[in-house]
């Protein structure tokens, strides 16, 4: 195995385009390091994405936009206070990812190019509308987090691109957003369903919202139908229920070793009622 | 197959070593540094036996590569004790009987003082929380649990 | 250091910091894979992705052609011939002609590296022909399951059954239909749990070197060194005596490092690189697919029951597979399960039958915790249908000292009703309980055990005392060890040390198993103080010139017996030892025996949870393990080994599984998985150290560290079906197990 640890995005690319046989790039390697280690993976040419600058960069623009470097941690999101007011279901998301000391390597893009449907961190950027800047070959282009995710362990970015910053919306007045999931232990499981709900409110009503699941299909799932059930309402029971039914209705899990179909549907509909409870009374700025 | 000369600073001291791009830091630091108080239980991150510290922040040492190691400062557990002086936590672990076999014990160590040095005054959950990446099979955790909760009054004066 | 109790001892009782304490706080203490040799090779395994296939052709051309790989070995480099169980651990060791499991070895590799063993090792073309697999225990004994070997079976197994029956038994007493008869309440219930495995955080690790003389040295983690000698001896055809096995300090066993795996590949790749160390350490993976899980039991029990609630019969049919070998804990698990009562008619019958899994190996007090989870589940249920309290019912029908016990023999001093009486009395019991709470009890049985021992003791020149004993110290056996050699001889406990010694440096011992270090190398101990002892008076005897007899020794001193023996002013260990060599010589004793007098253990635990309704989570909230210690040498250590007991057990009822595909190949072989109770999923657990001292141990030792794990199964089965309303009869009780209970109870 090559290893490289470039000092710009430009060389990066060059790198990936250049490299032959299996690349990877290496941010946090908690996900990387385990498939060597089983034998799932074994790279020929690993590129070490941490000598960049700008990658451990967590910064909110003027026009309240963040932008976040692609080997900000997990750990590291969560010490940013002001990110956490903004975006706490983003924040709680990446959190939920592995161990404290998993948390001290792991990053959004990392969880993100995993591919894993499950990936916790995911439908919380997914929920905000967050996107994410590829360079490549062809230059640069700005692409929907929803948008990157292929199925298990795939993405739909080409040879030689990467990505080098995600990029949040402002959070703006009267939001607020959550992610639940659900694991047999209290931590260390990889998530069995995972639900994030982002809402804006005007007055008490909910004006704009999105829903997004985990592990409840090949990729991260967005429930526009779900979101619909609840904008204009004030979450109500009535709106909860529609809510619920249609985050059931979205679900196309798998039954496996962690969980059956049967049982991720069912637990998708509990996470989003009470994601979106949380995420309302964020939005309220109530402490939740 | 070509190696790596990497150079770091593992627990004060400045070292040199050869890496192949596929061994960890654990690897490095147990085979070629011969500091084996650091564990390997898992090799996927699951079981945080292999926690070190690098640049201050916990990590296992299982999910880095040897060669990000260069430049780094790497803290291990055989760098705990200072002066011939057990850490606190380390004595406390002996005075409550918080580790049986003690194969977990390092790593759990190296885990509780990164907690204790950002947070001095822990609750029962945080510490359970915190440590929920360093897994024990003969404890239970009780013991070990109480001899953080205890070290940690006895740093603040509080004992 | 405080005393727990007031008592006559002088240490006994104490919690004093252990001797090994500061080496495993620092990351001194040397494991299984912290030990290199100069030249030496590193070893990987090629194991079978298959279930069961025929190894139709190894051919290790490609790997042996790598610059540094050194030797290969496949079952051809290993003697043939091997009857009974060791053929089972060579073939363990080494598939033969077939593959039985996912993960049975079939080849090993020796390579200058390890990244280039592992390398080397994929290069190493195995080829397969499948063959019908099964890895479930009914299935495997159903008319058209797959055979997996002919000829495995042993007398017991009555004709007419499939032949991966491997072994039947079949006991009882009294007039079990009378009995029904009896009862007001008849109940037969249908449980199942599946294989959980030791789960030690350290994985398998040896280094091995072999000679073509036929001389060894072995470095290994293991429970029991003179079983690892033995097993490698007769796997590789070599005289016990010239292979000297050194255990290192060892990170969990649980009864899974009782057995050999992989030492004896070790040792063979050395023999075949010209002698070379060989270092082998197993993978995280590697430990889940290729060693002793225990075993999974498919059990049906019938009991009868008066409405005052005292039992009247039972009817056990267990069936346990413990991999592709014979050997599963069907009979403690039926010995165990019905220990704690008093049944005046019992049938019970076992079969133990082989499987497409790993060769089974013993966890913790093997078979109880089933037995336990289905008598003590069914027990539960009953008193719920007749309105009584659990624990009452148990106290009625208690097994008391003189008792007969379920499986034959008569109960010496026990102390199940104290624990009973002392769970009664717990705080624990008075607690509230709110909406989705509720509370189970159950009891456990373990008998401890005995067993080859031997230990030596001498007398350093400055009257301390060094200790040496065959039992690996896995959770503070030094510490306890010392503490009785330091109360024996009158000295602190500071001036002893006690080692754990290789092979040469004593008769044989068995592992530390059966919850025996601390009764059987601690009796040891004590008689082998005992003979320094006799023999400092006879020196000082000779010294003052009066009888031996005439005599004594007091605290850590030798006096005069009485007035009559004359008068002599005390003469302390450490002067007696200093001039040993001028009044004979070296001063040592040492025992060998299999300590009789083993006294057996009983507990209660209560536990309660709280169930989320909506999505099958459960919390424990609280839980008490309550447990008769005979005496606590070392208090800390044994409130140690009922937690973690009570922990494994949470883990066996709630998360812990072997989880296959309809390939037979294991899904969860990683600890992301293989799901163990982490910190943040526990309270603390809180433990009553009853003691009812064992006669037959000079302080009063009992055991303590198996009998722990039994009850946590029921006790969370009887806890969940308290707060749900439903009842769960196969383990672990997973929250999609639950929900899919209670939506089917919502939607009827």
């Amino acid at each position: 195995m090559q290893y490289h640890s470039p000092t710009s995005f430009d060389a990066a690319v060059q790198l990936a385009q250049d490299a032959t046989g299996v690349t990877r790039f290496l941010a946090g390697g908690t996900d990387v390091l385990v498939q060597m280690r089983a034998g799932m993976v074994t790279p020929d040419v690993m590129i070490d994405v941490k000598k960049i600058p700008g990658v451990k960069d967590c910064v909110r623009h003027a026009d309240g936009r963040w932008v976040i470097g692609i080997a900000v941690s997990g750990a590291e999101l969560g010490a940013n206070a002001e990110l956490v007011a903004d975006w706490p279901g983003v924040v709680e998301g990446m959190e939920l990812v592995g161990s404290t000391q998993v948390q001290g390597r792991a990053t959004l893009v990392g969880n993100l190019c995993n591919g894993s449907p499950a990936a916790d961190s995911v439908p919380g950027l997914v929920a905000a509308g967050a996107t994410v800047r590829v360079s490549g070959p062809n230059g640069v282009r700005q692409v929907a987090i929803e948008d990157i995710p292929a199925g298990p362990g795939k993405t739909t970015l080409a040879k030689g691109e990467m990505i080098t910053a995600i990029e949040l919306p402002p959070r703006g007045d009267s939001g607020g957003d959550c992610y639940l999931r659900f694991i047999p232990r209290t931590e260390m499981d990889i998530a069995v369903v995972g639900c994030a709900i982002n809402v804006v409110l005007e007055g008490d009503k909910i004006t704009s919202a999105r829903i997004a699941l985990g592990a409840v299909a090949p990729t991260i799932v967005v429930v526009p139908e779900a979101a619909d059930a609840i904008i204009g309402t004030a979450l109500d029971d009535g709106a909860l229920e529609k809510m619920v039914a249609a985050v059931r209705a979205a679900c196309r899990p798998i039954s496996d070793k962690r969980g059956t179909a049967e049982f991720r549907t069912h637990v998708a509909g509990v996470l989003a009622r009470r994601a979106a409870e949380t995420a309302l009374r964020r939005a309220k700025g109530e402490k939740a | 197959m070509s190696k790596i000369h990497v150079t770091t600073t593992v627990n004060n001291e400045v070292v040199e070593f050869l890496a192949d791009p596929r061994e960890t830091l654990l690897d490095c630091l147990r085979d070629r540094l011969d500091l084996t108080g650091t564990k390997e239980g898992c090799g996927t991150g699951d079981c945080g036996a292999c926690s070190v510290t690098v640049d201050g922040t916990l990590v296992c040492s299982c999910l880095v590569l040897g060669v990000e190691a260069e430049g780094a400062k790497i803290e291990t557990i055989e760098n705990m004790a200072q002066d011939g002086a057990l850490h606190p936590l380390q004595r406390k672990f002996i005075e409550h009987a918080a580790l049986q076999c003690g194969f977990c014990t390092p790593g759990i160590l190296v885990a509780a003082k990164a907690l204790l040095d950002k947070t001095p005054d822990p609750t029962e959950t945080e510490v359970r929380y915190w440590l929920a990446g360093n897994l024990c099979r003969c404890t239970g955790y009780d013991k070990i649990i109480r001899a953080v909760m205890d070290a940690a009054a006895e740093m603040r004066g509080a004992a | 250091m405080a005393k727990d109790n007031v008592n006559e001892f002088r240490l006994i009782g104490t919690r004093p910091d252990r001797p090994d304490g500061l080496d495993k706080v620092t990351g001194r203490a040397r494991y299984g894979a912290d030990i290199s040799a100069a030249n030496m090779l590193h070893a990987a395994v090629v194991r079978s992705p298959h279930a069961h296939a025929r190894i139709v052709k190894i051919d290790a051309t490609k790997a042996l052609a790598l610059d540094g790989v050194k030797a290969v070995v496949t079952r051809a480099d290993f003697p043939t011939g091997l009857t009974g169980e060791d053929w089972n651990l060579q073939e363990n060791t080494i598939a033969g002609d077939v593959a039985l499991y996912d993960g049975h070895a079939v080849a090993a590799i020796a390579a200058t590296s390890a990244l280039l063993a592992k390398d080397a090792a994929k290069l190493i073309d195995v080829e397969y022909e499948l063959l019908p697999h099964v890895t479930d225990v009914d299935k495997a004994m159903a008319p058209d399951a797959p055979i997996i070997r002919q000829g495995a079976a042993d007398a017991s197994v009555p004709e007419g059954l499939h032949p991966n029956v491997v072994k039947y038994i079949e006991f009882g007493h009294g007039d079990v239909d009378d009995g029904f008869a009896k009862a007001d309440l008849v109940m037969e219930r249908h449980y199942k749990t599946e294989a959980a495995h030791q789960g030690y955080i350290e994985p398998h690790a040896c280094l091995g070197q072999l000679g073509e003389d036929g001389k060894g040295d072995m470095w290994v983690c293991t429970q029991g060194h003179w079983y690892i000698r033995r097993m490698c001896a007769a796997v590789l055809g070599l005289e016990g005596s010239q292979l000297r096995v050194t255990p290192s300090e060892i990170g969990g066993g649980f009864g899974g490092k009782t057995t050999i795996f992989m030492e004896p590949l070790a040792l063979a790749l050395s023999r075949k690189a010209g002698g070379r160390p060989v270092k082998l350490v197993m993978s995280r993976s590697e430990v889940l697919r290729a060693t002793g899980p225990t075993a999974s039991a498919s059990m049906d029990v019938k009991l009868g029951m008066t409405k005052d609630g005292m039992l009247t019969a039972g009817k056990a049919n267990f069936r346990m597979q413990g991999g592709a070998f014979p050997g599963s804990p069907v009979d403690f698990a039926l010995y165990c399960g019905f220990a704690s009562y008093q049944i005046p008619a019992l049938f019970h019958q076992g079969y133990d039958v082989i499987a497409n899994r790993p060769k089974c190996a013993a966890y913790r007090a093997p078979g109880a915790p089933m037995g336990a989870f289905a008598v003590e589940s069914l027990l539960d249920e009953m008193c719920a249908e007749l309105g009584l309290d659990p624990l009452d019912v148990r106290l009625k029908n208690a097994s008391v000292e003189g008792s007969k016990s379920s499986y034959g023999p008569k109960f010496g001093s026990i102390g199940l009703v104290e624990t009973l009486e002392a769970a009664k009395a717990h705080p624990n019991m008075l607690a509230p309980l709110g909406p989705n709470q509720g509370r189970g009890i159950a009891t456990g049985y373990w008998f401890n055990h005995g067993g080859d021992t031997s230990v030596s003791a001498a007398l350093s020149e400055d009257g301390t005392l060094q200790v040496s004993v065959g039992t690996p110290d896995i959770g503070g056996s030094r510490a306890s060890i010392a503490l009785m050699a330091a109360e024996t001889m009158g000295i602190p406990y500071e001036n002893v040390r006690v080692n754990i010694v290789e092979t040469g440096a004593l008769g044989v011992n068995e592992p530390t198993h059966g919850s025996r270090a601390t009764f059987a190398s601690g009796k040891a101990t004590v008689e082998a103080v005992q003979g320094i002892i006799k023999e400092m008076c006879r020196r000082v005897a000779s010294e003052w010139d009066i009888d031996p007899e005439a005599v004594t020794w007091v605290d850590g001193s030798a006096q005069p017996a009485g007035p009559n023996a004359g008068k002599f002013p005390p003469m302390s260990i450490a002067e007696i030892a200093g001039k040993m060599s001028e009044t004979g010589g070296p001063i040592a004793g040492h025992c060998e025996t299999v300590p009789e007098g083993v006294g057996a253990s009983f507990g209660t635990h209560v536990v309660d949870v709280e169930v989320d309704p909506e999505t099958g989570y459960t919390k424990i909230l609280r839980y008490v393990v309550v447990q008769d210690a005979g005496r606590a040498i070392h208090p800390a250590y044994v409130e140690g080994q009922y937690q973690g007991g009570a922990v494994q057990g949470i883990g066996w009822a709630l998360n812990e599984e072997y989880i296959y595909d309809d390939m037979g190949r294991l899904q969860n072989p990683i600890f992301l998985d293989y799901r163990v109770p982490v910190a943040s999923d526990l309270p603390m657990i809180d433990t009553v150290i009853v003691e009812v001292p064992n006669p037959g141990h000079p302080y009063g030792v009992r055991g303590v560290g198996e009998t722990g794990i039994a009850p946590p199964l029921p006790a969370i089965a009887n806890a969940v079906a308290a707060a749900t309303g439903e009842r769960f009869y196969h383990l672990p009780i997973t929250p999609v197990k639950i929900v899919a209970a209670l939506n089917a109870r919502n939607d009827s």
